[in-house]
């Protein structure tokens, strides 16, 4: 088996009297997809964020290649590897996609404070070669000056995506990647989060549809009122009772 | 060639020769003397550092004018110990006025929005104040800090410079009098400093410091999840507007030697972000442009009176010419600030991205080509 990348250890979150997670345990091992599902209020986006340093848990660890998380600001995190992909579109909305994709592209080459305000963002070659070709991969191309703000729901979410990709992480969180698209736009990010680099990459997707689940993990964790009450192979979750009562049944039953 | 026009080099040569050359195209309009031309560049300074923190991150400082005074007080200070030469004032006042914004920056960026907001505004009132109270032996209070003809200027006489007239000496660069050419070296002394200024702007506008600066205007939650420090970034960009200021004060004190605390006001402060809104937030030449206008009606507009406004519409029919006076009189003289006022608010509502929004719209709307419209827009 390969090494566990992401560890998350005995986690508790509290907000008020809500016990948003409790007790979780998650192993993310190198190399795998692994989709954490879950009705709505489960407590799925509360883990995401308290991997990337939004929200700092009651207790518990929460380790990524053997480096503790917990407490690290946010953009030290994002240098650690872990990149988050947002669930509504996180942009840069007054500035031109290409600008967009050169934000992150700068913060993997500059680290996370550099002074240059002398350089000329005319001469950087490299980046803007790396974001053009960004933009090409997600055929984005044809946008590359209009303002982020201005384009389509779904190309939001593809600029997104790219963004989080720009940087090379080691892992990448994406919060319900196809939330709100057409089928057929699902489908292509379905085809897109396969192939090539992204194919490879170390993922961790949390999502409703589980067409989309079912398609892209490897492994899948289930979380119901803050509990991870199962994980294991799609096959092995479809299978198990416990999860079939508290999601998919219900789930089945409407459709 | 749309290059060619949006190179570095050529928006400089152009930039410089509108301004070298203000004295020619702005007497038509009466605003060719060295006073007003001199305010135009010292607040065009002044609102163009104040449009790399305003304009690029989005952070809307009350207390600049804070800093210019630090600026003028400095710079006069210098004045009095030194040397009359005002080279080691101006440098001396923008790094001072640098620390001051470093110090006030470091706790007003702890809050954002309409906190930090207030945070300068109140570090700019206690400025003020303490101008006026406890830092009397520094800053001579009400009578504001002038230069006396028997100052020690260390500098001075250590060099064996000796004063050649009896009374109050006059400021110098390098033995060139600010006050000779009829006043007018003093405007081009400001007017170099200005273009110096404007091109340290341009380069951080179009710098990836630049670029991450107006990200953070964009998206702030964004830029740290991409992995940077904000912090850095905001405090770094108001200690570079915060030395503008200083700057701008220093060359107030160069052309005329004195410094009060009014300058520190909170209306000064006000008047900063009017000008920078007025003429086109995060543009490159808007803030200047701003400046100009606003210098430019307080000046002309405030000396117009009843006589002046009947000479000027002496070609209307008498009835006619008596009502337009009778309508145009509230606008001009003491109520100059009800023109600033209405112009300022139709430039908000139709114009959000102030004047250099209209020079562009009208462009447009005469089709010129896009590389024409977008070296004027910059150039201008």
């Amino acid at each position: 088996m390969n090494k566990t990348m992401l560890e998350i250890k005995g986690v508790n979150k509290t907000f008020g009297g809500l016990h948003a997670l409790s007790d979780v345990n998650l192993q993310i091992v190198e190399g795998e997809t692994h989709a954490i599902i879950g009705p709505n209020g489960a407590g799925k986006s509360t883990l995401l964020n308290c991997c990337i340093g939004k929200l700092i848990p009651d207790n518990g660890s929460v380790t990524f290649n053997g480096r503790n998380m917990i407490g690290m600001p946010p953009h030290e995190i994002n240098h650690a590897g872990m990149v988050r992909v947002f669930q509504t579109p996180e942009i840069f909305p007054d500035l031109s996609l290409m600008d967009n994709l050169m934000i992150p592209a700068l913060a993997s080459r500059d680290g996370t404070i550099k002074f240059n305000p002398f350089k000329s963002m005319g001469k950087e070659k490299n980046i803007r070669d790396e974001a053009m070709q960004s933009l090409a991969d997600f055929g984005l191309e044809k946008f590359h000056d209009q303002h982020a703000g201005s384009i389509s729901r779904g190309d939001k979410r593809r600029l997104e995506l790219a963004m989080g990709l720009i940087q090379h992480p080691t892992l990448l969180l994406l919060d319900e990647p196809t939330a709100g698209m057409a089928r057929h736009d699902t489908n292509a990010t379905i085809d897109l989060l396969k192939s090539g680099k992204m194919g490879e990459m170390t993922k961790v997707i949390i999502e409703h549809d589980m067409h989309v689940v079912f398609s892209l993990a490897d492994r899948i964790s289930v979380l119901a009122r803050g509990h991870i009450i199962a994980t294991g192979t799609p096959e092995e979750i479809k299978d198990d009772p416990k999860v079939k009562e508290a999601y998919l049944g219900e789930e089945q039953e409407d459709e | 060639m749309k290059n060619l026009f949006k190179s570095n080099a050529v928006i400089m040569l152009v930039f410089s020769a509108v301004v070298l050359t203000a004295p020619i195209w702005l007497d038509p309009i009466g605003a060719n003397y060295p006073d007003l031309l001199q305010k135009f560049a010292i607040f065009g300074l002044f609102a163009i550092g104040y449009n790399i923190l305003f304009g690029l991150t989005g952070y809307l400082s009350f207390g600049h004018a804070a800093f210019l005074g630090v600026g003028s007080y400095t710079a006069v200070w210098c004045l009095k110990l030194f040397t009359m030469n005002v080279f080691l004032g101006v440098i001396l006042a923008t790094i001072i006025s640098g620390i001051f914004a470093l110090a006030i920056g470091f706790i007003s960026l702890r809050r954002s929005g309409i906190y930090f907001s207030i945070l300068t505004l109140a570090f700019a009132q206690m400025a003020y104040s303490l101008a006026y109270s406890v830092l009397t032996p520094i800053t001579n209070g009400e009578t504001g800090l002038q230069i006396a003809a028997d100052d020690p200027r260390y500098l001075d006489s250590m060099l064996g410079i000796t004063q050649q007239s009896e009374g109050i000496p006059s400021t110098h660069f390098f033995g060139f009098d600010i006050k000779s050419m009829d006043g007018y070296f003093g405007f081009y002394f400001a007017a170099v400093v200005l273009i110096i200024g404007f091109y340290i702007s341009l380069k951080i506008f179009r710098s990836p410091f630049g670029l991450k600066l107006r990200a953070i205007k964009s998206n702030q939650t964004r830029m740290t999840y991409t992995g940077f420090n904000t912090k850095p970034y905001l405090l770094a960009a108001f200690v570079i507007s915060g030395m503008y200021a200083g700057l701008a004060g220093s060359i107030m004190v160069a052309i005329d030697p004195l410094a009060g605390a009014e300058r520190m006001q909170w209306t000064a402060s006000g008047e900063v972000v009017l000008m920078t809104i007025l003429g086109g937030v995060g543009t490159l030449i808007g803030p200047l442009v701003g400046a100009a206008v606003i210098k430019y009606l307080e000046n002309i507009f405030s000396a117009l009176n009843n006589s002046e406004l009947t000479n000027i519409f002496s070609w209307l029919p008498e009835a006619i010419q008596t009502a337009t006076v009778y309508i145009v009189e509230p606008f001009v003289g003491k109520g100059w600030h009800l023109t600033l006022g209405s112009a300022f608010m139709l430039v908000v509502i139709f114009l959000p991205g102030g004047i250099m929004e209209g020079f562009d719209r009208v462009k447009n709307l005469f089709g010129f080509g896009k590389k024409k419209s977008s070296s004027e827009g910059e150039a201008k």
